[in-house]
Formats: structure tokens, sequence, C-alpha cells
């Protein structure tokens, strides 16, 4: 029960960031635009927010950075693809190239002159669990309330996303755009503007996901401090398809099997700890191959229709 | 509101000078238009004399190069569909505006500025399903928009007016889609409408709607405005003279009917739709080389899943098919082709053609496997041409250059387009689904010419079509379909268009 329980814990710790940032990619996806510049995005994020907290030891402006961070570099991808209808996957790709890239930089060049101004290794205020108080001591529940803030936002996020693109009519505006953008138009709907809205929108979630792995999860920076995550987050939108309360599902089989290969590794398992630690990918391909395939056969509607495709108007 | 009262009624909307250009074409050129409250105008031309250009300006779609719009006496900025809707001007366009994978009440409300933040769904059927009860225009609300007919998505469109108060209704073509009966109700709605004070523009090429729905007639050529009456001052033999600028006959010269082999049989055959219900139930039909089979009926009892069905894109769930007397049931699609069918779809530009390729490479889509277009797997871009000269001379398709875009043709070219490359590839079985849905009387006359041109030249042809007219004038037998089945079968000269009438809507019982 205690080992359970203890997974568990883990496993919403590691599944937060993935939440934030498939909530945000399926916000950015819903409009139609595929963004894959997310790992950039987070790695961004988490190096700005990381020094922010080091600086000023204010965790709220440090949240707020890696938000505005993200969404600015998705602002940029809708610049790219939505008035200058570029292509949206080397726009996304350029920009998890360019993000990767520059954020190891700042890693080592923003960081205290006694750390030869370089981040890494250094400790600053961190998002620590706080237990609720009362449902914090239940075993079991004990898992689930005794989280960071971010956790405890994650809880009212999936709701929120879920009734917001599904009853209300910013999120029917939202879907109409993303499924056809000519009658979207024609009915009266801003296209651009809801493009770049939900890009950005979507990139500042993609940025909270980011700051929560160096603010909480791993707090600190260190090179390549998202392991893929940004990666991983394309499939999760995918096999949650395109549904913000699916998102959970995913992440928490990502951050669970991560948890899982934590504890062997612990443990002092055989297995060798390479093999280990590519479990959590490897079960995400199977699952996404099953969902597809689970999808074929049952002809949902799955991504949105315009998904990749630039927008506009066509005068004959 | 009496005739003489809605002659003098106020004026609802004046159009001024409207000039409209696109590349290579002058779409509007000084046009003037105006409409009454409580009227209903008529605008008759053929396809690209610029009636859905000039209502695409009213309807804040296209911007005018040139000219002024007023409404209610006011000069009007319609700059964008919303501006258009908040001065209570709708418009129900040819290519339905809905989405597909969204439902009926999502449609209707898409895109209101007034919609509360978090809209109460319950309401909104409630307010949607009294809408349609008034209008006599059944709709669920709760279904997607892809599961519906043609017809059934009409009445969505005219719904999401309804349901925005829109004074000022475009219906562009709105007939092209649908059977008689389903005209026959879109009437009485306009009717309806009218007697509310609402006042309608009417985009059409079929004069017979003309002199049943409208109130006065203005008539479009190349852009001009060459004529404007009172419907009841004119008739179709004098509208149809001026939207041409030529006299037309409606007369195809037809050899002797005799029939040869058997090209097409199908026994007791059964499939499903994408609903998974029963959309053939037990068809059976034989169709004989220098034959036109006739299917009436209305449309979405089965049409088009028979012709699916033959042509191998859909499976057969119980029965048999066979082409040239060998079975071709659950045949695939390839095979089919070999076996010498041709195919013009219903909807001819999603499945008809691929608009951003060139017309040559859309002529060639069923010959380039095999010499002389290609040799050992290589394409031969010059046969490719050479080819496509021909057929755009033997089949007059208007286009360019063989090198245009397919998508930048007129619904006829398009059409000839098709016809071209399936009579070319065909040797033994044509199937036209609606093949003059939507073409205008020219267009229409040269489908209608070259199907029987292929008839005479021995092929069997099934011609899947709704109006009773064309099957009566090409056609030498005839089956009406209902709800999946074959109702009867009788000859053509045999087919009074009363009986046909009323097997078409089940209200006698199948003779077969």
């Amino acid at each position: 029960m205690d080992l359970i329980a203890s997974i568990l814990t883990i496993t919403l710790r590691a599944g937060t960031s993935l939440v934030y940032a498939t909530v945000g990619e399926t916000f950015t996806e819903r409009s139609g635009i595929l963004n894959l510049g997310l790992e950039g995005m987070m790695l961004m994020a988490a190096v700005s927010s990381f020094a922010t907290v080091y600086y000023t030891g204010s965790l709220a402006l440090a949240l707020l950075v890696g938000a505005a961070v993200g969404a600015a570099l998705a602002a940029v991808h809708a610049f790219l693809t939505t008035t200058m209808r570029a292509n949206q996957v080397v726009s996304g790709l350029s920009i998890t190239l360019f993000g990767t890239g520059f954020a190891s930089f700042l890693g080592q060049r923003l960081g205290p002159e006694s750390n030869s101004h370089r981040l890494v290794g250094l400790t600053a205020d961190r998002f620590s669990p706080i237990a609720v108080p009362g449902l914090g001591d239940i075993p079991f529940l004990r898992a689930f309330f005794n989280q960071d803030l971010l956790t405890y936002g994650m809880y009212l996020l999936i709701p929120l996303a879920w009734f917001y693109l599904y009853r209300t009519r910013s999120g029917l505006w939202l879907r109409a755009v993303g499924e056809d953008p000519q009658t979207a138009d024609a009915m009266g709907i801003n296209v651009f503007r809801t493009k770049y809205l939900y890009t950005m929108l979507g990139g500042a979630f993609v940025g909270l996901g980011g700051a929560h792995l160096s603010l909480a999860y791993t707090p600190g920076w260190s090179e390549n401090i998202t392991g893929g995550r940004g990666w991983i987050v394309i499939a999760l939108v995918i096999f949650s398809t395109w549904n913000p309360a699916r998102a959970i599902w995913g992440a928490l089989l990502f951050g669970g099997i991560n948890a899982v290969q934590f504890r062997l590794q612990a443990a002092g398992t055989t297995i060798p700890a390479g093999i280990l630690n590519m479990l959590p990918y490897v079960a995400t391909i199977v699952v996404l191959v099953l969902i597809t395939w689970w999808e074929a056969l049952s002809k949902r509607v799955g991504a949105p229709a315009s998904l990749g495709n630039a927008y506009m108007r066509e005068e004959k | 509101m009496t005739e003489s009262t809605r002659e003098n009624a106020e004026l609802l909307v004046e159009m001024k000078g409207i000039r409209k250009s696109f590349p290579g074409v002058q779409a509007s050129d000084d046009v003037a238009l105006v409409l009454r409250k409580g009227e209903v105008l008529a605008l008759l031309g053929e396809n690209g004399a610029g009636k859905s250009t000039l209502m695409n300006i009213l309807a804040g779609l296209y911007r005018p190069d040139s000219g002024e719009i007023r409404i209610r006496g006011k000069l009007a900025r319609i700059a964008s569909p919303r501006d258009a809707s908040a001065l209570g001007v709708g418009m129900v366009h040819q290519n339905f505006m809905l989405v597909d994978s969204m439902t009926v009440a999502e449609n209707v409300v898409l895109g209101i500025p007034k919609l509360p933040f978090v809209p109460n769904a319950a309401r909104i059927r409630r307010e949607i399903l009294e809408l349609s009860e008034r209008y006599n225009l059944k709709v669920e609300p709760e279904a997607f928009v892809w599961q519906l007919s043609v017809g059934e998505q009409q009445r969505v469109e005219i719904l999401k007016l309804l349901y925005r108060k829109a004074e000022i209704l475009i219906l562009d073509e709105p007939t092209a889609v649908l059977t008689p009966q389903e005209s026959k109700e879109l009437n009485a709605v306009v009717k309806l409408m009218q007697a509310e004070g609402k006042s309608a523009v009417f985009i059409t090429h079929k004069m017979d709607e003309v002199m049943s729905f409208s109130d006065r007639v203005m008539v479009l050529r190349k852009g001009k405005v060459v004529a404007e009456k009172l419907t009841r001052d004119t008739d179709p033999r004098d509208l149809a003279r001026l939207m041409v600028g030529r006299e037309i006959l409606f007369c195809i010269d037809k050899r002797p009917f005799e029939p040869k082999g058997l090209v097409l049989e199908l026994s007791g055959v059964e499939a499903l739709n994408e609903r998974g219900l029963p959309a053939l139930r037990g068809v059976d039909l034989r169709l004989r080389s220098g034959e036109i089979l006739g299917i009436a009926g209305v449309a979405g009892n089965g049409q088009r899943e028979l012709a699916e069905t033959i042509t191998g894109l859909r499976p057969t769930t119980a029965g048999a098919i066979s082409i040239n007397c060998v079975d071709s049931t659950n045949a695939s699609p390839m095979s089919v082709i070999r076996r010498g069918v041709g195919h013009v779809p219903q909807d001819r530009v999603a499945v008809g053609v691929v608009g951003d390729m060139s017309v040559s490479d859309n002529l060639a889509m069923k010959a380039y496997r095999s010499a002389p277009l290609a040799s050992g797997g290589v394409l031969r871009p010059k046969r490719f041409l050479e080819l496509a000269k021909r057929m755009i001379e033997a089949f007059k398709i208007a286009t360019p250059s063989p090198s245009t875009r397919t998508k930048f043709l007129s619904g006829g070219n398009i059409q000839k387009t098709i016809l071209a490359r399936e009579i070319e590839a065909c040797s033994s079985l044509l199937i036209a689904v609606y093949p003059s849905r939507g073409l205008d009387i020219g267009a229409t006359e040269a489908v209608r010419k070259e199907l029987v041109a292929q008839r005479d030249a021995g092929l069997g042809v099934l011609l899947v079509s709704e109006d009773l007219e064309e099957l009566a004038q090409v056609a030498d037998t005839i089956a009406v379909m209902f709800e999946g089945r074959i109702m009867a079968v009788m000859p053509a000269c045999d087919a009074e268009a009363e009986r046909l009438g009323l097997l078409m809507s089940g209200a006698i019982p199948a003779e077969v």
C-alpha cells in the first residue's frame, strides 16, 4: 500500500509538466496549428524560470517568465505559419533546434561568476510538496494531496480545459477554426486571431510545463532537463484524441512507468539502467500504435481536419 | 402583402455601380440591384455570369473594387460576413458552410457574437426545434453534419440564417442539390418567410424555378445586367433567350433502341451506408449494351451507394454483381476499372478530380498506368499533353491550357473533364451519378448528348438522376428507387411523370 502510494505520488509529480504541455499543445492543435517546437520551448522556459527564481527569489515571477517565454516562442511560430504561411513542421522543428541550443547556451552564461557563469549545480527556491491538512494523512489519497502547487493547479486545469473546449462559445469557435477554417471565416469568426491566440496560449501552458521541471520536479538547471518530454507530449496529444480530459491518462502512463523504473533502479535490479530509462518511451510508442489502430477501426473522428494546413481566404 | 404593395415597399437593399474583377475576368461590371421588403428576386444567368460574385459581395465574403451598398437607406460598409449578418443579410452558399465533425446545433450557433459564453445547450436545442417546426425544416439538432444528406444539410444552412433572424436571405442555386420534392418544400419555406416580411435573392439558372419562386427577375450575362423584369411579365422562353443570348432547343438526336448483350447484372444486392444502416435492400437490375438505364429517385434513397457498390468502392453485404457476365461482387475498384467501367461520381469536386493538379494530369488519371502514357513505369509527359489536347478538343473543355489547375475551371468544364476521362477509359459500362447537377443549360446539353453518343456507340449507361425531364429525354429504361429498393422498372416511353413521382415517394407499393 505504501509502495503504491509512493509510486502514485511520483507519477503525479512526473506527469504534471506533461499535462500542462499536453493541454497547451491540444489547444494549439485545435486551432489547426501543429507546433513541434515544444521541446525547445520547454527547455527555454525551464532555464529562464530557474534563472529568474535564482536571482529574484520569486517563484510567482519565475512561473510568469516561464509562461511568457513559452508564449513568445509560440508567437514566432504563429507568425511564421499563419501570417507567412510557412510549413508548420519546418517552423516547429526550427524552434526546437533553436530552443535546445539557446537554452544550453543560457545555462552556461546566466549563472553567477562564482559558478563560472553556469547555472548547473545551483539551488534556489522551489515549489515543495504541501500536504493538504486532513486529506494529506489519509492512506492512498495522500498521494494526491501531498503535492506541489502546480500539481494542484493541474487538478483544476484538466476539467477547466475540457469545459472550455466543449462547453463554451470560445471553445466552439476554436474547434470550428481547426476543423474548417473556411466555414469559420464565413461565419464571422476571426481565423487569424484565433490561431495566434491559441498558439500563444498553448505556448504559455507549455512554458508552465517546462517551468515545473526546473522549479519543482527536478529543481535546478541541468542540460536537457526535459529528457525529450516535448516530443512525448506530441504523442500524448494524439492519444488523448485532442481531448484535454484524456490528457491525464497519457501523462499518468508516462509518469507512472518513469516512477516504476526509478523504484526498480533504487531497488538495485540487474536490468541495465539504459533499458529502464527507455521504458517510458517504448510504452508511449506502443500505446500510440494501439490508440491509432483502435481509432482507425472505430472510425472515430480524430485530428482537427485542417491541422497542419495554412489558411488563406481564397478568392478564385 | 399583395403584389402591388410589394412593388412599392420599402427599399431594403440598393447596390450601385458594383465592379469586381478577378485575374482575367470582370465578374461584376457596373451592376445595380435593388431588393424590396417582402420580395423574392431571382438572379438568373449561366455559370460564370457573375451571380455568385455579386451576392458574395453583399454577404461580405468579397469586397467590391468599387460601388456602394445601401441597406435600409443607410450606406453600409460590409467588410466581413459578420458585418453582413449584423445587417440581417445571410447567405446559403453553393458549397455548404458547415463543419462536418460538429453537430447541427453547434453549426447553427457557430459565430453568433451574442451567444452566451457558456451556451445553454438545452435552450438552443429547443429553439432549433421550434424553428424547424415552424418552417417545416426537419432536422435532428444532435446529429453530426457528416451524417446528413445534402438536402438535410441545406435545411441546416437555412436554419442557421433563421436562427440569426436574417431579414435578407441569399440562396445560391439552392435547388441544384435538391430533388423535385425537396425543391417544392424549399419553395414553401421561402413563401412562408416572405409572408413574414423577409426578402430573398435566389440565384439560379433554372427557368421553372424563376417562375415559381420569384416576384422579379434580373438576368446577368458576363458580369452585366441584361434585363430586369417582373416575373409575371415574362416567360421561360424569353428568359432563356436573354440568359444565353441565343435560342436553345431541348432535343437530342438518338438512334433507335436496340439493346445487345448483358453488361451489368445485380441480383439481391445489399449494402450499408455510413451509419451502418441498410442502404440497398435486395436490388435486382439488368443493363444491356446500347441501353441507358435511368435510376429515378429522391436523393438519399440508395443511388450513391448503388454506384459505389458496383464500382467496388463500397462492400456488398449480400447478393451478387456481375459485369460482362463475370462475377465482380466485392471486386476492388482497380479490377472494376480494368473491366472497362467508367464512373462519373456524385461529388465531382471531392472525388472526381484533383483540383490542384492540371487538367492534363486529371485527364490521364485512369490511363496513365500503361502505354502510350507510360513505358516501363516511367510517365511520358509529352504523350500526356497530346492526349489532353485531343480530349480538350473532342469534348470542348474550355480551359486556358492543358496545364491549368483543374479547380480554376467552371463546374461544367470540370464535369466535361471527368466525362472525357471516364469515357476514354470505359469500354463497356458507364456509370453517371447526377452528371448535370449544377451545370448551366449549355453544359447540361453537352453532357446529355455525350451520354447518348456513348450509348449509340454500344456502351451500357447507368444514369442516376433526379431530373425527370433528363430521364425522359435520355433514358431507354427507367428504374425507380425508394429507400434502397427498386420500386419499378419500365421502358422510358411508358413512364408518366405522375406515376414516377408516386413511386419515388413510396406512395404506391413496389411493382417488382
